[in-house]
């Protein structure tokens, strides 16, 4: 191509977002580690070397003993903790793009659906929980389910409403200029243009629905799940397995966001042009 | 393809264009919006017209009812003898705007087959003609490229040979080079006629630029607002070819003044360009 219009365009903006991020890659990886790895650090000197600090929080030496020694208990209840958020966040989040598509079709179930999801975005869900318990018995894990899909509903419609509403004029007369018909708009335009969005609504619902799973055992329940552990052993100044505990919950909340984060980066690669 | 060599064996082929006292009145808030009046137009199979006109002038509305993505509200428009509707269906035209308006998640080889997907073309064919086309518009090597990755005059080249994938018999142009610098508009007016003639499509094209509308066309058509309708129309002569030194010649120089004299003709519309 000997074309006077072709600038290296690729390259430019590969620099400038490298740049834009400030930091060299390697530094970036490595800056939280050293960060965590000092805290645990001071962490030691605190209880271990100098033993000033309160009953409650143990060594990581002990924490990490616990996490040993009791493995298999605790990767149990963080299964069914993750279990929990996961089954709800899927729920969650299949009934709210059901429900944002309805919306986006018709303005009168728009009109009907906006005052009560802002209704539920204001109640704390979770001080449902010994309600749904009572409902559903307590030996079902559905209370904390349920919570956890309701947590998870309300981001992922808002997101999903939006989505779909993104689609620009030019590409609407172009596929009308295309004779395209009404499924294929949606299949190659609408779909397209909302999906960034339902990740993003995924990625804020995942976090909340481990959350909200979590928190919704110490309303009561089955006396399983990471939650459930934590409020036990902290009563029973068992703390070290208290906190053993605590780190299958960080575990969990972290590979929901860690993955639907990557999903958020797939679906976000092209910039509008 | 078959409606078409039914149209083209007929005695006198159906004019590309032809609108007859076409209105188009928009409700807008405050009384109605009179955007287009009286419009007499016809373009021929192959020809290459422009409209030129100040803004608000309704070139864009004209182009619009033309393309069936607006209803005239008074007056008789056919496209190859049939209403706009059946030529949009049966894709007798193609289309490109101002934005090259490019689905920023297909690549450059997924935008242009995208009509072509649409129609249920089969893949092998799909694959050849995205091929060929990527080669009319001088972009074989970028075919694996996404938008955002270029140029905004390729992504408009793109966008022509999108419009020229169902292999139009009309192409329609809403400003396509309005937002390029001024090198890449005239190296792409000189890829648009050489194409127009390889294709013998008939194209109308909108544009705000006398030397542009000169250059191109057969016939610039002029329009002038409030309310928008066409005031003059001139005819170029240059022929089929489009060789370099046209834009210096003093053929080319008559025809641009001839068109800005159309343009400034009465003294309401210069009060209105100030
Ligand atoms: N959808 C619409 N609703 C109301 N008014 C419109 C609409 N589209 C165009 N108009 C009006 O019609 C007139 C002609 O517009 P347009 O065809 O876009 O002009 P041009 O393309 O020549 O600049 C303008 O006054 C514009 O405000
Ligand atoms: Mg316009």
């Amino acid at each position: 191509m000997s074309a006077p219009s072709l600038p290296a365009l690729p390259d430019v903006s590969l620099r400038t977002s490298r740049a834009a991020r400030g930091l060299p890659s390697w530094l970036r990886f490595v800056a939280p580690v050293v960060v965590g790895a000092v805290i645990v650090l001071a962490w030691i000197l605190v209880v271990d070397v100098l033993k000033i600090a309160p009953r409650m929080l143990p060594s990581p030496i002990a924490i990490g003993a616990e996490l040993v020694l009791r493995a298999g208990i605790i990767w149990d209840d963080t299964v069914i903790t993750a279990t929990n958020s996961l089954v709800g966040l899927l729920a969650g989040t299949i009934v709210a793009i059901v429900l944002a598509g309805l919306a986006a079709a018709w303005r009168p179930v728009d009109g009907m659906l906006a005052p009560l999801v802002a209704a539920i975005a204001v109640v704390p869900i979770v001080a449902l929980t010994p309600i749904l318990n009572t409902m559903f018995g307590a030996s079902s894990q559905f209370g904390r389910q349920a919570v956890a899909a309701i947590a998870a509903f309300i981001p992922v419609f808002l997101n999903v409403l939006r989505g779909l509403r993104q689609t620009r004029p030019v590409h609407r007369d172009l596929l009308r200029a295309s004779g395209a018909t009404g499924f294929q708009t949606f299949r190659v335009l609408t779909l397209p243009s909302a999906l960034p969005y339902l990740l993003t609504g995924l990625r804020i619902a995942s976090s909340l629905a481990v959350i909200s799973a979590l928190v919704a055992e110490y309303f009561g329940g089955p006396s399983d799940g990471i939650g459930t552990a934590i409020a036990t052993y902290a009563k029973s100044g068992r703390a070290a397995l208290a906190w053993a505990y605590v780190a299958g919950g960080i575990a969990i909340g972290l590979v929901f966001f860690l993955v639907t984060s990557l999903l958020e980066r797939l679906a976000t690669r092209r910039t509008p042009v | 393809m078959t409606p078409t060599d039914e149209t083209r064996g007929a005695t006198a082929p159906a004019p590309a264009v032809r609108a007859r006292g076409v209105g188009k009145t928009f409700a807008a808030t405050g009384g109605e919006v009179l955007a287009l009046t009286g419009v007499d137009l016809e373009v021929a199979a192959g020809e290459f017209v422009s409209l030129i006109g100040p803004s608000g002038c309704g070139k864009s509305t004209l182009l619009r009812l033309v393309a069936d993505l607006d209803q005239a509200s008074a007056g008789e428009l056919e496209v190859f003898g049939k209403t706009p509707q059946k030529a949009r269906v049966d894709q007798d035209y193609g289309i490109a705007f101002q934005q090259a308006g490019l689905l920023p998640w297909r690549t450059v080889a997924g935008n242009i087959s995208l009509p072509l997907e649409l129609h249920r073309m089969g893949r092998a064919e799909r694959d050849e003609r995205v091929a060929q086309l990527a080669g009319l518009v001088g972009l074989s090597e970028f075919v694996d490229r996404y938008p955002d990755q270029l140029s905004g005059g390729m992504q408009q080249r793109v966008a022509i040979a999108r419009a020229l994938a169902e292999n139009p018999r009309l192409l329609l142009m809403d400003e396509p080079f309005g937002a390029l610098d001024e090198m890449t508009r005239e190296y792409l007016q000189s890829e648009l006629a050489r194409i127009a003639s390889e294709t013998g499509a008939a194209v109308v094209f909108v544009t705000h630029s006398i030397p542009e509308a000169v250059y191109l066309s057969d016939r610039v058509v002029v329009m002038s607002p409030r309310p928008g309708r066409i005031t003059d129309v001139i005819e170029t002569g240059f022929g089929e070819e489009r060789p370099e030194g046209l834009r210096e010649s003093e053929a080319y120089f008559a025809k641009v003044t001839a068109v800005r004299e159309a343009l400034h003709g009465s003294p309401v519309e210069r009060a209105n360009e100030r």
